[in-house]
């Protein structure tokens, strides 16, 4: 059994995904719900369970995960969908645990957040991508063999075909793109219907009014043996045009699948004491108001309510946006969503699922999300201008031709449905998603996730750039800045050495920086943690204690500090003071800097403290700022900036700034953020560097600028294509291609955007 | 010109059954996951060829 561990290739992966499970549980999110509650047993007894695996970050995981869970006895099916974070598991109950499960899955660093599959959806949305992709082979399949036809009956045009064969040419092309009309038309010509009978127009009207009118007038000409017939026009359009609206899909169907594992790593559940002192895990919905749910070091508090036994210190970061610990014991209100940092505690729920402030939050995000959805997309905008003036250049060159040209209705329909292909959006349906779809993938490779193609069009037009603090401007976690030694007690290396040996008992956020700062040592023995207050051992006799101010004692007056601070006292002597202060991101001045430079206006808000604050702001060289900001001044101040004309790109982290970012033109966060936050952003960036903010405004205005470059291709095109087309010199020929010209030299544009700086 | 007759059916066979094949992988789900089968191409479990002797 070693030996084939060591014969195994994934072996090697093995340490890049252990990296990845040791990293995770320093991340404040919380760890999801008991799989448990998620398991479906079948009617044949079988097993089932879907769950994200919030930490493949490597695809190289995926065969050692099947590997080890293939291995264990009784499992019928272990698959990992890579690209999706996603694996399901079915298994026999009766011979193999879910424990066995999770311990093999934890063996090899990773944890999985269960889902309920058939209340997440997703299905619909994967048969639209994939209907799609049905369309787009069979337009395909059908193109390419009319074009075949088609070239034969061009070649034949110029030299001397009969008329026969011309003929059994045409209807050879009409039987094969009849049903491949129909069928790969079904996307347009559903959502023109849709838009007429709501009295509106889309991109989609002047497509499905040519491609039906071409149809049937290629049709009408076959049976009458004409020698022009538009089939492969009308197909090349759709086979074009369905690359597009393909691309489009997928990279929205990416950001659902995305914002789906959010969602199911939100869900948790909750450890309820009974009566008779009995725990019993329940899934959130089912705890009750006035239910007793006891909460473990580290986990996350799945309810709001008022701690009823216990003492210890509750991190709220992610919920007040206050980066420091507060000390809890009974009476105090605690709500979900915060981490429990340094002991054991009882809460008494007051309310839980749709009544907790995590809650309330999400509404609030909803009603400032509208803003966001009055967006209009790029490409609608065109348009809108765009579709009335073709069809008007249409039924025009239709009008000239019966009144002025004297041509029978036949000709001056053929004209009118030359202009219609000739003028078809080809370009706006595809050129832009080819851009979209380029500068995603790019960001993606920079460690900045987009959710959606529209969000990259509003980043490229944001013109003001609001930052929130902590966790954003800031890494969120405190270091030690400094040791104010008034009374000389000792050097600072040494105070430095007892503090640490303390420190590395405890989990406290401060406790970390000090260990950190201190780097490798020892650590003292047999240290108490009181919750709230600090750190308490006997060193060489000496009682040493390492915490607040009032509960050391001993303190002396010292100058006041704008962050957190610590104090350390050695038996009767003086206390020293410790001083931290929350770290800016490596880059945050540059950044900052650089988003000046791009002619932006650079906005902080935050919930702290207003000296805190402005010792930041001069730090990283931002004038304007505001302090105390409650997350309903975030969303007043957003509010102002926008009624005065400023489209804002919000920045920020904590559950309390998802409102903001839901208002925002256009929001990012950092992949560190409050599951909720990310949900409402448009945008997540990786690491302790802020340069993907600038990265993302920089692609994303590339972006816009190669649309529109597109844009304007494809108008150039027209302005050459429409006057011969009204002018009745628009043979099938020339029609095909004028439109795969176009198309191919937007898209090579488009390919421009994964290129450059 | 008789050989139209049986070139285009030839024709529209081979392309049919491209066809066929792209709808039968879109159907087994092939394109669910483009990312792990590479990967899952490297795993001995995998690979029926070995024989249980040689996969230790």
């Amino acid at each position: 059994m070693a030996l084939q561990a060591s014969l195994d290739p994934t072996a090697i992966d093995a340490g890049c995904c252990s990296i990845g499970g040791l990293a995770a549980p320093a991340s404040r999110a919380g760890t999801g719900a008991d799989p448990r509650a998620y398991v479906v047993v079948g009617d044949d007894g079988t097993a089932r369970l879907d769950a994200v695996v919030e930490t493949l970050d490597c695809p190289s995981c995926v065969p050692s995960i099947e590997g080890v869970l293939g291995r264990l006895d009784g499992m019928l099916a272990a698959r990992v969908n890579a690209g999706q974070r996603r694996i399901h598991l079915e298994w026999d109950p009766a011979r193999l645990d879910l424990d066995r499960i999770l311990g093999a899955l934890d063996g090899l660093g990773h944890r999985i957040a269960a889902y309920d599959a058939a209340r997440l959806g997703g299905r619909e949305v994967d048969e639209v991508g994939r209907g799609l992709l049905r369309a787009l082979a069979v337009a395909g399949f059908a193109f390419a063999n009319v074009m075949l036809v088609s070239v034969a009956v061009w070649a034949g045009l110029a030299q001397d075909m009969g008329p026969g064969t011309r003929a059994f040419l045409h209807w050879v092309s009409a039987l094969i793109a009849l049903p491949a009309i129909v069928y790969a038309g079904r996307p347009f010509f559903g959502s023109a219907l849709a838009a007429l009978r709501s009295g509106t127009t889309n991109m989609d009207v002047p497509i499905a009014i040519g491609v039906s009118l071409a149809t049937g007038m290629s049709l009408l000409e076959t049976t009458r043996n004409g020698p022009h017939v538009f089939f492969d026009a009308a197909l090349g359009l759709l086979f074009f045009l369905l690359i597009g609206r393909f691309l489009d899909r997928s990279l929205r169907g990416r950001a659902f699948a995305a914002a789906q594992n959010l969602l199911a790593l939100r869900a948790v559940s909750a450890v309820v004491i009974g009566r008779d002192r009995r725990t019993e895990v329940r899934a959130i919905d089912a705890v009750r108001p006035g239910d007793l749910v006891a909460v473990a070091v580290g986990e996350t508090v799945p309810v709001d309510g008022r701690v009823a036994a216990g003492r210890s210190d509750v991190d709220a970061a992610l919920v007040t946006g206050e980066s420091l610990p507060q000390p809890v014991a009974p009476g105090t209100v605690v709500h979900a969503g915060t981490v429990n940092l340094t002991a054991p505690i009882e809460v008494e729920t007051a309310a839980a699922g749709s009544g907790t402030l995590l809650a309330e939050i999400a509404a609030m995000m909803d009603r400032a999300g509208q803003a966001k959805a009055r967006y209009v997309r790029l490409a609608d905008r065109i348009s809108r201008i765009y579709a009335p003036v073709i069809h008007a250049l249409a039924l025009a060159a239709f009008a000239g031709w019966m009144a002025l040209g004297g041509a029978d209705w036949r000709h001056a329909l053929m004209i009118s449905v030359a202009v219609l292909i000739v003028t078809c959006p080809c370009a706006l349906g595809l050129a832009v998603p080819a851009v979209q779809v380029g500068a995603v993938g790019r960001l993606l490779k920079r460690g900045a996730y987009v959710k959606s193609g529209d969000a990259l069009e509003r980043l490229a037009r944001a013109d003001t750039v609001v930052f929130d603090k902590t966790g954003t401007l800031t890494l969120g976690r405190p270091r030690l800045e400094g040791i104010d030694d008034a009374d000389c007690v000792g050097d600072s290396g040494e105070v430095l050495a007892v503090a640490a040996a303390l420190a590395r008992r405890s989990t406290h956020p401060l406790a970390r920086a000090l260990a950190a700062a201190a780097g490798d040592g020892p650590a003292a023995d047999d240290v108490r943690e009181e919750p709230g207050c600090g750190l308490e051992a006997v060193l060489s006799g000496v009682r040493v204690r390492l915490g607040r101010r009032d509960w050391v004692g001993g303190a002396t007056a010292a100058t006041p500090h704008a962050g957190p601070e610590i104090w350390l006292r050695r038996g009767d002597a003086p206390a020293v003071r410790l001083r931290f202060v929350d770290a800016p991101r490596p880059d945050a001045a540059e950044v900052v800097a650089g988003l000046q430079a791009r002619g932006l206006r650079v906005v902080l808000l935050s919930g702290d403290g207003r000296a805190v604050v402005d010792d930041l702001a001069d730090r990283i060289g931002i004038d304007e700022r505001r302090a105390e900001c409650l997350p309903g001044d975030k969303i007043a101040v957003l509010e102002r900036l926008a009624a005065e004309g400023r489209r804002v790109a919000m920045v920020g982290d904590g559950l309390n700034d998802a409102p903001a970012l839901a208002a925002a033109f256009v929001s990012l966060s950092p992949a560190t953020a409050a599951d909720v936050s990310q949900t409402a952003a448009d945008l997540v960036f990786r690491g302790d560097s802020l340069a993907p903010v600038l990265e993302a405004l920089d692609v994303a205005r590339r972006a816009d600028m190669l649309v529109r470059q597109n844009v304007g291709l494809a108008l150039a095109y027209n302005l050459v294509a429409v006057p011969l087309a009204v002018a009745g010199l628009v043979t099938p020929l020339i029609a095909a291609v004028v439109m795969s010209a176009s198309s191919l030299a937007v898209t090579g544009n488009a390919l421009r955007v994964q290129r450059g700086r | 010109m008789v050989a139209l007759v049986y070139l285009i059916p030839a024709a529209l066979l081979l392309g049919g059954f491209g066809l066929a094949c792209f709808l039968w992988a879109l159907r087994t789900g092939q394109f669910e996951d483009l990312d792990g089968a590479a990967w899952r191409a490297l795993h001995d479990a995998h690979d029926d060829r070995l024989n249980d002797e040689e996969r230790r």
